[in-house]
């Protein structure tokens, strides 16, 4: 059974088919690419599952179970997670509270007792906090507002944060966005070691090599359509593919 | 003596009053609504003690529990709504509560005085303090155990995940959400949270003054209410407090022997004193400046 599952899945804003009956499988444990040009509904497609718009139609399954117009923290406590295109932190929170409120939800879901969590808190989570925090390389910026951060290290905090809560699916929107080759490359090193720690995760992406380097499989979005899906090799030489980058062959695709 | 208590009473009532709001802009919401709060929790409280009998405490928790559950109420339509058209929603249901005082008329005969808010000739005779024999001073002690409870609960709460979360939402929603906050919840629980602490400063402010009108509810207080914690900075309860105290204390008492210019000096004022501190009276600046004056520097 794979682990997500969109069956349908459309979206209209307006007049405006942003995602277009939208079938996807993804299995358990596999780094999944989503790639296509700008407006193609990726970023949508997130959307969709996070329940951070509503569903025009369709349906999302995830462990088989049906979370579609679920609210975004009921599908945070079923066990997905994810980041954003343009970063969000809370900028004027440090970025040890930053994993703070992330790493909390994993108790939520124990549920104990509500004045424990919300007022005197645990040993546990602050302990689990700190490990993130040196887990992500941010150890001497605990203070620090997240705000203040360079922009890698945002980025760095914003996955942890998302890492925080403990989840099964990771849905990374355009993560290597404005990194250098460098930073790529780490990412793409941290993105293995999760996929071995059990982690499956769904990478939208325009930076093609993280994608093709990465992936094990890729599915392929234009105009709110799937035109292909495969492995990255075959994905590189699809002609619709080719097509729908302007014609151009898939390297051309840095945004 | 008793100017100096009559204002330690009305600024206590103001902090509770700066702190219901402080609550909700921790959130990111403005809201001008806690003078109706604030309201509900005069004319209840008043309604208990004086035509029920009841004790102040009892009535006190009942008409500011009773001013939370209809904050808590507004907070949900308040979820759909942001940044000016909550303002203006807020205003509007702020109007609503204070007109609903205006048009209320429910007095019976006690001990063969009629009393009870009749409308808009207000709420006369709220005399529990005096009838039970409260010296002014009394009434300051009573007051400022209750803010001072309220301000620690605040301040216990601030450094807790509750007050992070509440911080979290004000930062960002769309984030917050995808790590696992219930926004409705928090949104909700902070209003309600507000109304009950405006309804108790209004519950205080009834029995200290003994006549309470609508006009003292209007849209002038509401702004007083969200100018102390803006004016102290969002950063911890004590500003809202330091931001009444300069009000309250020095332009509002401290300039009375200008007379008529005063009010034009205090807007002069407040203009300034935002522009010095643009973060607030509390921020960064003044807590290190504070905090070098109680540690020795150890650099040398």
């Amino acid at each position: 059974m794979p682990i997500l599952e969109l069956t349908t899945l459309t979206k209209h804003f307006g007049g405006v088919h942003a995602v277009d009956e939208l079938d996807l499988a993804v299995e358990e444990g596999e780094i999944f690419g989503l790639i296509g040009p700008n407006g193609s509904g990726k970023s949508t497609t997130v959307n969709l599952i996070c329940g951070v718009v509503s569903v025009t139609a369709g349906r999302v399954a995830f462990e088989g179970r049906d979370i579609t117009g679920s609210a975004p923290h009921r599908v945070l406590a079923a066990g997905v997670a994810r980041t954003f295109q343009n970063i969000r932190l809370f900028g004027h929170l440090t970025v040890w509270q930053n994993l703070w409120v992330a790493q909390n939800s994993v108790e939520d879901r124990r549920s104990e007792n509500f004045a424990k969590r919300w007022f005197f808190g645990s040993g546990a989570t602050r302990d689990a906090v700190d490990q993130q925090l040196e887990f992500a390389g941010l150890a001497g910026k605990r203070n620090e507002l997240a705000a203040n951060l360079a922009f890698g290290e945002q980025r760095r905090l914003e996955l942890a944060r998302a890492l925080a809560t403990k989840p099964r699916l990771l849905l990374l929107d355009e993560p290597a966005a404005g990194m250098n080759l460098e930073e790529v490359h780490a990412l793409d090193g941290r993105l293995r070691a999760l996929q071995q720690a059990g982690m499956t995760i769904v990478l939208v992406e325009h930076v093609m090599e993280l994608v093709m380097g990465v992936t094990d499989r890729i599915a392929v979005l234009n105009f709110g359509r799937k035109i292909a899906e495969g492995l990255p090799a075959a994905i590189q030489e699809d002609p619709a593919v080719q097509q729908a980058y302007l014609g151009g062959g898939v390297e051309t695709a840095h945004a | 003596m008793d100017f100096f208590f009559g204002l330690l009473q009305i600024i206590g009532v103001h902090t509770l009053l700066g702190l219901s709001a402080y609550v909700v802009l921790q959130t990111g919401q403005v809201t001008l609504a806690q003078a109706g709060f604030f309201s509900i929790g005069a004319y209840v409280s008043a309604m208990l003690t004086v035509l029920a009998g009841w004790h102040i405490i009892p009535a006190l928790l009942v008409s500011a529990t009773l001013a939370g559950i209809v904050a808590g109420i507004v907070g949900f339509p308040a979820l759909r709504i942001k940044g000016l058209m909550l303002v203006v929603a807020t205003i509007a249901f702020g109007e609503f509560i204070r007109l609903f005082w205006f048009n209320f008329d429910y007095q019976i005969e006690k001990k063969g005085i009629v009393v009870g808010p009749q409308g808009g000739e207000g709420f006369k005779q709220i005399r529990f303090f005096p009838e039970n024999g409260w010296s002014t001073l009394d009434v300051a002690i009573f007051i400022w155990v209750i803010v001072a409870l309220v301000m620690l609960a605040l301040w216990w709460t601030d450094r807790s995940r509750a007050g992070t979360v509440l911080r979290a939402v004000g930062e960002d929603e769309l984030a917050a959400q995808s790590v696992g906050i219930n926004l409705t919840a928090v949104k909700v629980g902070a209003f309600a949270a507000g109304g009950f602490i405006a309804g108790i400063g209004g519950a205080i402010y009834a029995h200290y003054t003994t006549h309470i009108e609508h006009l003292n509810f209007g849209v002038m207080l509401a702004t007083f209410a969200i100018a102390y914690p803006i004016l102290g900075g969002l950063r911890n309860v004590f500003g809202t407090l330091v931001a009444v105290i300069f009000i309250q204390g020095f332009l509002v008492e401290g300039l009375r022997f200008m007379g008529d210019w005063r009010n034009l000096l205090f807007g002069a004022l407040i203009v300034l004193a935002m522009n010095i501190q643009p973060r607030g009276l509390i921020d960064e600046r003044s807590v290190k400046l504070v905090r070098g004056l109680f540690t020795r520097d150890t650099r040398n």
